[in-house]
């Protein structure tokens, strides 16, 4: 059973979460801007081809792999942002207070999840808008519940990340080299499943299963595995991402 | 009554010790002060005592806990301002006293009430809908001062108060140290590398270099244990004189440093016609000599055989790049 200072010290650290968010008017333009470009422009570039393997239209298409790349992107921020609060001292005054840093970690992955699947509905809801067809009411649903993993596997991951980063000069390093292709292997953009070779390296692409999933979830058109299968393997990914990022925080020294 | 005792505290990084074995007790209601050059252990003894960071050996109680043993218990009793500014800079001043005072489990219809207590001491009430971002240096220790107050900690710990800040602010910060001392019953532990600081501030203070605690009295007594008078000189064949010097039983300490030395002695003032006769008799050339009352800093010298500038001169680069900048 949780006491109440616990609950306290979880929402704060949400509040804090959002209230950053909501002023930093850079960043909430960027994070829905920069998707919302890629859907738009490079989805209208790309619908005049013929791609094997889609019989829907590129930008339904592309989507979900959109929605995930803003999930990803913007709850890995809010991971390795500890790392900014720890260059800022503000990460002392926190781990000085009576509250554990379970409380902590937790308030902080609700605020940047809170943050991420706002930005992942407002780009859903434009898709929506642009014609994207919806599979039906169990299909939201599993759409839902695969953003809300997305966003938690991401922050738990950013977390990791973060301790084991020192400070922010390998960031754009490891986004460049390790997220960039694996979003590209994940058929966000393409479709893998055409090329067996690409296929088989998708497998141990975690992204893949979320993109995959999603897309499944979402229009239920496309897809390669079952949402559900892709789903189990997401959780227990949620589960690894989030465990390790954790314990690394509560190890962490100021 | 004893809020602080260590008992044989260490901290060990690596191969580096940095601090060895302290022992020492603050009393209730005291301002205390470790005083010591940086990198002299003064921060990671904080860090210590605040559960930060876990000693490598000994232990230590902070208002009847074990910072070990029952880190929640201690931290509730605790405040802290620390070195480095650690504010949230993107929230106001009075959100970052809301959300201090949510962690700390202060309950709302107090909430306010004590918000407006703090601000007032540290009299920020007009700037406390302006975002951090926006405060000067003095204004945002001001704020932490008050954040460190807000859960009515039974000690406050200030490491280095003042630093970076010019001299009108640190008075000011000085005073609402004392005011918060002795209107909030606080006992203090400040640590400091200013002399005029531990002087104007603390009851006690401790001096530590190397990590170890060299001596720990009240400033009074500590001034007292090298003369009522420090007579400073320089001149050539120093070594004569001092040997002529030592068998005087006016002389109560003798120090000989590079280019001058010092002499603690009584009625200063009526010395300084006896060594020049005394010097003249030696055939010795006296190239200055003064007479003033002890300060911190002779007492920093007869301890530990340098002034705090001395190393700080030398050893520039040893100062965290944080602390460089914020010398400026």
């Amino acid at each position: 059973m949780m006491s109440s200072t616990e609950l306290q010290a979880i929402y704060v650290m949400w509040l804090r979460q959002m209230k950053r968010y909501v002023r930093l008017k850079s960043r909430l333009v960027v994070t829905i801007v920069q998707p919302l470009l890629f859907l738009v422009i490079l989805g209208s570039g790309f619908r005049q081809f013929e791609i094997p393997g889609i019989d829907i239209d590129f930008i339904h298409f592309f989507a979900p792999g959109i929605i995930t790349m803003a999930i990803l992107f913007s709850s890995m921020f809010t991971g390795i942002s500890v790392l900014w609060d720890k260059q800022f001292g503000f990460l002392q005054e926190v781990l000085v207070a009576p509250v554990s840093r379970f409380s902590i970690i937790i308030g902080r992955t609700l605020g940047g999840a809170t943050i991420a699947l706002i930005q992942g509905f407002i780009i859903l809801m434009i898709a929506i808008v642009l014609g994207t067809p919806i599979s039906g009411p169990l299909g939201i649903l599993f759409t839902i519940i695969f953003m809300i993993l997305i966003a938690f596997t991401s922050v738990g991951f950013g977390l990791i990340l973060a301790s084991k980063m020192n400070d922010f000069q390998s960031f754009p390093l490891i986004m460049n080299l390790v997220i960039m292709p694996l979003l590209f292997l994940s058929s966000a953009f393409f479709p893998v499943s055409n090329i067996p070779v690409l296929q088989t390296i998708a497998y141990f692409d975690p992204l893949f299963y979320m993109v995959d999933g999603l897309r499944g979830s979402l229009i239920g058109k496309a897809n390669v595995l079952p949402p559900i299968i892709s789903m189990g393997v997401v959780l227990i990914l949620c589960i690894i991402t989030m465990s390790i990022g954790t314990y690394s925080f509560s190890k962490s020294e100021a | 009554m004893e809020i602080i005792k260590t008992e044989n505290l260490t901290k060990k990084f690596k191969d580096l010790t940095a601090v060895d074995n302290i022992s020492f007790s603050v009393n209730k209601g005291e301002i205390f002060g470790f005083l010591g050059p940086n990198g002299a252990g003064k921060t990671t003894t904080i860090k210590m005592l605040t559960t930060l960071l876990n000693p490598t050996s000994g232990t230590a109680i902070i208002a009847g806990n074990n910072i070990i043993k029952q880190k929640d218990q201690v931290r509730k009793s605790i405040g802290i301002v620390f070195q480095e500014p650690a504010l949230d800079t993107e929230l106001t001043g009075r959100e970052n006293l809301e959300y201090h005072a949510r962690m700390y489990a202060i309950p709302k219809n107090k909430r306010e009430q004590r918000i407006k207590e703090v601000l007032k001491l540290v009299d920020l009430e007009d700037k406390e809908d302006v975002f951090v971002k926006n405060y000067s240096g003095g204004m945002k220790r001001r704020l932490e001062i008050a954040r460190g107050l807000m859960h009515y900690p039974k000690v406050l710990f200030l490491d280095e108060p003042t630093l970076g800040l010019d001299a009108q602010t640190r008075r000011a910060i000085w005073d609402y140290i004392k005011k918060m001392n002795k209107e909030e019953d606080t006992t203090i532990f400040l640590t400091t590398h200013y002399m005029d600081e531990a002087d104007y501030l603390c009851n006690r203070v401790g001096i530590i270099d190397h990590g170890k605690i060299l001596v720990m009295d009240k400033i009074k007594n500590l001034k007292k244990s090298i003369g009522n008078d420090v007579i400073t000189l320089s001149c050539n064949n120093m070594k004569k004189l001092i040997d002529n010097l030592e068998k005087k039983d006016w002389v109560k300490k003798i120090k000989k440093y590079d280019s001058h030395l010092t002499l603690g002695v009584e009625k200063g003032d009526e010395k300084i016609p006896v060594i020049i006769e005394l010097a003249q008799k030696l055939d010795i050339k006296i190239k200055s000599i003064t007479v003033r009352q002890p300060t911190l800093d002779d007492v920093f010298l007869s301890y530990t055989g340098r002034t705090i500038r001395d190393q700080e001169v030398k050893n520039p680069t040893n100062l965290p790049p944080r602390f460089r900048r914020r010398k400026t």
